[in-house]
């Protein structure tokens, strides 16, 4: 785990703050790590920076994932999250890396879902970038092949936005119910389980944050 | 030789086997279909064809313990122009589909397929919009085996079963005339 | 309908990056897979060619891909661990601990020391199983088809081990959010310490074979080299990168479920190579027996799940005469437990390197995004760098050392 506490503040949100000054749009920290939601149009310049700095070398590229935040959040709709982390190593009695892990969000808007690609600095972020493409429609520009990576080449639709539907068979179950996953949104499904009172507040006050 | 001929004129109780000569000629009378059958059944050839967890447990059951060549189906055949039994084992995605469909056109009458394990019998647990909900969409089926996945010795129960099946005369995949053959 | 076919392939093959100059003889496309019996599953490379040396190898994948992401979506924190197993189906273990982690890291619980112990010895004997499967198909592969059989039976008896426990051989989702779903068995820990007690012997065997054998040295040795750095570019994790003489261990990292406690060391490669990647793994299997052996020696004693209610269900015994504990059972089972806001990620070693599970909470009883790090899927970019400039036959080699799962590339 990042030896960070809560009350000190990391030293990367400085290192933001003195380089890119209008970049950084938020902090999150949540049981000892921290997300900082920063701008898309600068996202390839702070990965240079925080693989190239002494004090941070995040030589790992671990993976980027989206998700897809539905109308929740404001003025965009998909979060790109990237992870990145100092692998701690020894090459020729140097040691390299702060074992320290760090999130990066890039907020995408609906309109014109376009990131930067990172694969200029982490060579990587390659095929996880192109599974985003596939399964969210974010594109990412100067991506050296981005194609299609796990659906048929012919797949119309992105199917991990919340709006594509789960698909698969009809399935009859009593009292003339049908389900799961015959939607055309993602809608509950009969037959799964049912959402709690309090449980489905606390998520609509969270998506709408 | 001897355990041949017995295990041949098992099946021969309907035709009359006339008697040439002193008792204890060589000469053996059978259906050629029958004769036919009894190789088929007793070397089922599979192709290698595994797709996901199923296949690990398909290879356990080549493996030592289980050992399928007990039934004489432990050789397996990288190409379908060499293979009888198709295992089908795994999960078959929509962009599988169309490659799985190839394989099986390219394999050679007679020919059977087992569906090995539930995510190929009826989409299992993946009821979403990448899995095909059964391989018996796009391939004729002659066994199901249950399970997620199957034990090895639940697929050697499967070909036992269509050795069961081949038997009783089933000949295999329907012979599809070509449209040439139709015209004529 | 005059329709140049041959201009409609070379506009194919364009928009995947193989450009073909007519004029040149010598180049040539070979497509190996997805049906191919080196390949690990269905995984599908296209190979360009100079004569017999591999120029470019471009990977296709998705052919298993199960939309696991996606169902994991509309099913409870519990009902979802039963995905996991099927991602890479040859560590079920250690998916169920990397999703169960990440979940626990949400909900802010830890399970009591003996469920911890517990986990460690599933996960260990889950990583000895997937190298024996590993090693089996990565010598078939190569032509060294005795080996196949010498490590499938040592597979089998760690197989007992999980159907003695969960009942089941591949799919366990033994461990779970709070714990595990039972304690081990009585004989449990005996029968795992005989298995401690036979195993270096059969796999010194099984080393034997292979180790001075001269066929087996020239097809692996100085075959897919990959230098440290290149590795750390690619985003290669796990034995591939140990191999490349990176001791990077998420285990000794940043150690999850006790492994602190545990003495082992990471074993290291040299010449970043297919034979150092077979040496490192065939340490670890060693190492990870250690493991298990100090978790028998040491296991202690009490509960293997947090005391909770809301998140365990009640014991069996106790819905016959506790109307609360029916309450509790029903209500965990149809409803589940809801984590508060946030995302979380807990990184763990998996037989093929660093997984772990991204999961977004909100606060809701259903997991509103959850995503697996796939190691298989990072190291698989790899697999041009290694391959390009070396033979055609040498690519079964380099696919195999690598330990592609192709159920958890695809998802």
């Amino acid at each position: 785990m990042a030896t960070e506490t809560e009350t000190q503040e990391r030293i990367e949100i400085q290192k933001i703050r003195d380089n890119f000054p209008e970049a950084l749009l938020g902090v999150d920290t949540f049981r000892g790590d921290t997300r900082l939601l920063v701008k898309g149009e600068n996202i390839v310049e702070i990965c240079e920076l925080f693989k190239n700095d002494p004090d941070l070398q995040y030589n790992f590229f671990s993976e980027c994932l989206g998700v897809d935040y539905l109308d929740y959040r404001d003025g965009y709709r998909f979060e790109v999250v990237y992870n990145l982390y100092s692998l701690p190593y020894e090459k020729n009695g140097v040691k390299i890396g702060k074992n320290h892990r760090i999130f990066l969000k890039v907020p995408v808007p609906e309109e014109n879902p376009t990131v930067p690609s990172v694969t200029s600095v982490y060579p990587a972020a390659e095929f996880p970038e192109r599974e985003i493409f596939d399964m969210f429609g974010v594109r990412f520009t100067g991506h050296p092949d981005l194609r299609r990576i796990l659906m048929p080449d012919d797949w119309v639709g992105h199917p991990q936005r919340k709006d594509y539907p789960l698909g698969g068979e009809r399935v009859q179950f009593p009292e003339n119910k049908l389900g799961p996953s015959i939607g055309e949104v993602a809608v509950q499904h009969p037959g799964e389980s049912f959402v709690g009172k309090t449980g489905d507040a606390q998520g609509e006050a969270y998506r709408k944050r | 030789m001897a355990r041949t001929v017995t295990e041949i004129s098992l099946h021969d109780s309907a035709t009359p086997t006339p008697s040439f000569g002193p008792s204890g000629s060589p000469l053996v009378l059978a259906k050629l279909d029958e004769l036919v059958n009894w190789g088929r059944r007793n070397s089922m050839w599979p192709l290698t064809f595994g797709l996901a967890c199923c296949a690990i447990e398909m290879m356990a059951s080549v493996s030592s313990r289980f050992d399928i060549s007990r039934f004489g189906a432990e050789v397996f055949r990288a190409t379908p122009r060499q293979a009888d039994v198709m295992i089908v084992a795994g999960r078959v995605s929509t962009k599988m589909g169309p490659v799985l469909r190839q394989i099986y056109d390219q394999m050679p009458n007679p020919k059977w397929v087992i569906s090995m394990g539930a995510c190929a019998s009826s989409g299992g647990v993946y009821n979403n919009y990448a899995v095909i909900q059964g391989v018996d969409q796009i391939v004729p089926v002659d066994v199901y085996v249950p399970g997620c996945p199957p034990s090895p010795d639940a697929l050697l129960y499967a070909i036992i079963k269509l050795q069961e099946k081949v038997k009783a005369g089933g000949s295999g995949a329907v012979i599809e005339l070509s449209p040439v053959f139709k015209r004529a | 309908m005059a329709i140049d076919t041959r201009e409609l392939n070379t506009n194919a093959l364009q928009a995947q990056g193989i450009t073909i100059d007519p004029l040149d003889d010598t180049s040539m496309v070979v497509n190996m897979g997805p049906q191919h019996p080196s390949t690990h599953g269905v995984l599908r490379v296209v190979l360009e060619l100079d004569g017999e040396t591999i120029t470019k190898a471009v990977c296709h994948i998705g052919y298993v891909h199960t939309g696991i992401e996606k169902s994991m979506e509309y099913q409870t924190y519990l009902k979802a661990v039963t995905n996991t197993d099927r991602m890479d189906y040859l560590s079920a273990h250690i998916n169920n601990a990397a999703y169960t982690l990440s979940v626990e890291k949400l909900l802010g619980i830890e399970p009591p020391p003996r469920g911890q112990y517990l986990r460690v010895m599933l996960m260990e004997v889950q990583r000895i199983a997937s190298h024996l499967v590993w090693l089996a198909t990565h010598c078939l592969d190569i032509g060294a088809m005795t080996v196949f059989f010498y490590a499938f039976v040592q597979r089998e008896k760690l197989l007992d081990l999980t159907e003695m426990m969960s009942g089941v051989r591949m799919m366990p989702s033994w461990i779970v959010p709070g714990g595990l779903r039972g304690d081990a068995p009585d004989g449990w820990l005996e029968r795992a310490k005989e298995f401690c007690d036979g195993f270096p012997k059969a796999l010194a065997e099984i080393e034997d074979l292979l180790n001075a054998n001269p066929i087996w040295r020239d097809r692996t040795q100085g075959v897919g080299i990959i230098s440290a750095e290149e590795c750390l570019e690619l985003g290669v994790s796990g034995p591939t990168l140990r191999g490349s003489g990176i001791a990077h261990d998420a285990r000794k990292a940043t150690p999850y479920s006790s492994y602190e406690d545990f003495k082992f060391y990471v074993p290291v490669g040299e010449y970043c190579d297919v034979y150092d990647r077979f040496r490192v793994r065939m340490a670890e299997m060693y190492q990870s027996r250690e493991i298990i052996k100090q978790c028998i020696e040491n296991m202690p004693t009490g509960p293997v799940n947090v005391d909770d209610r809301k998140i365990v269900p009640p014991p069996r015994r106790e819905l016959d005469n506790s109307m609360e504990a029916v309450i509790h059972h029903f209500k965990l089972w149809t409803e589940g437990f809801h984590p508060p806001v946030g995302e979380s990620y807990v990184p763990l070693e998996s037989p093929k390197g660093e997984i772990g599970f991204y999961i977004v909470s909100d606060g809701t009883n259903r997991p509103y995004r959850a995503h697996m790090r796939p190691p298989s899927f990072m190291n698989l970019q790899a697999l041009s760098k290694m391959c390009a400039g070396r033979l055609i036959a040498d690519v079964v080699a380099v696919i195999g050392s690598i330990d592609i799962v192709l159920g958890e590339i695809d998802r």
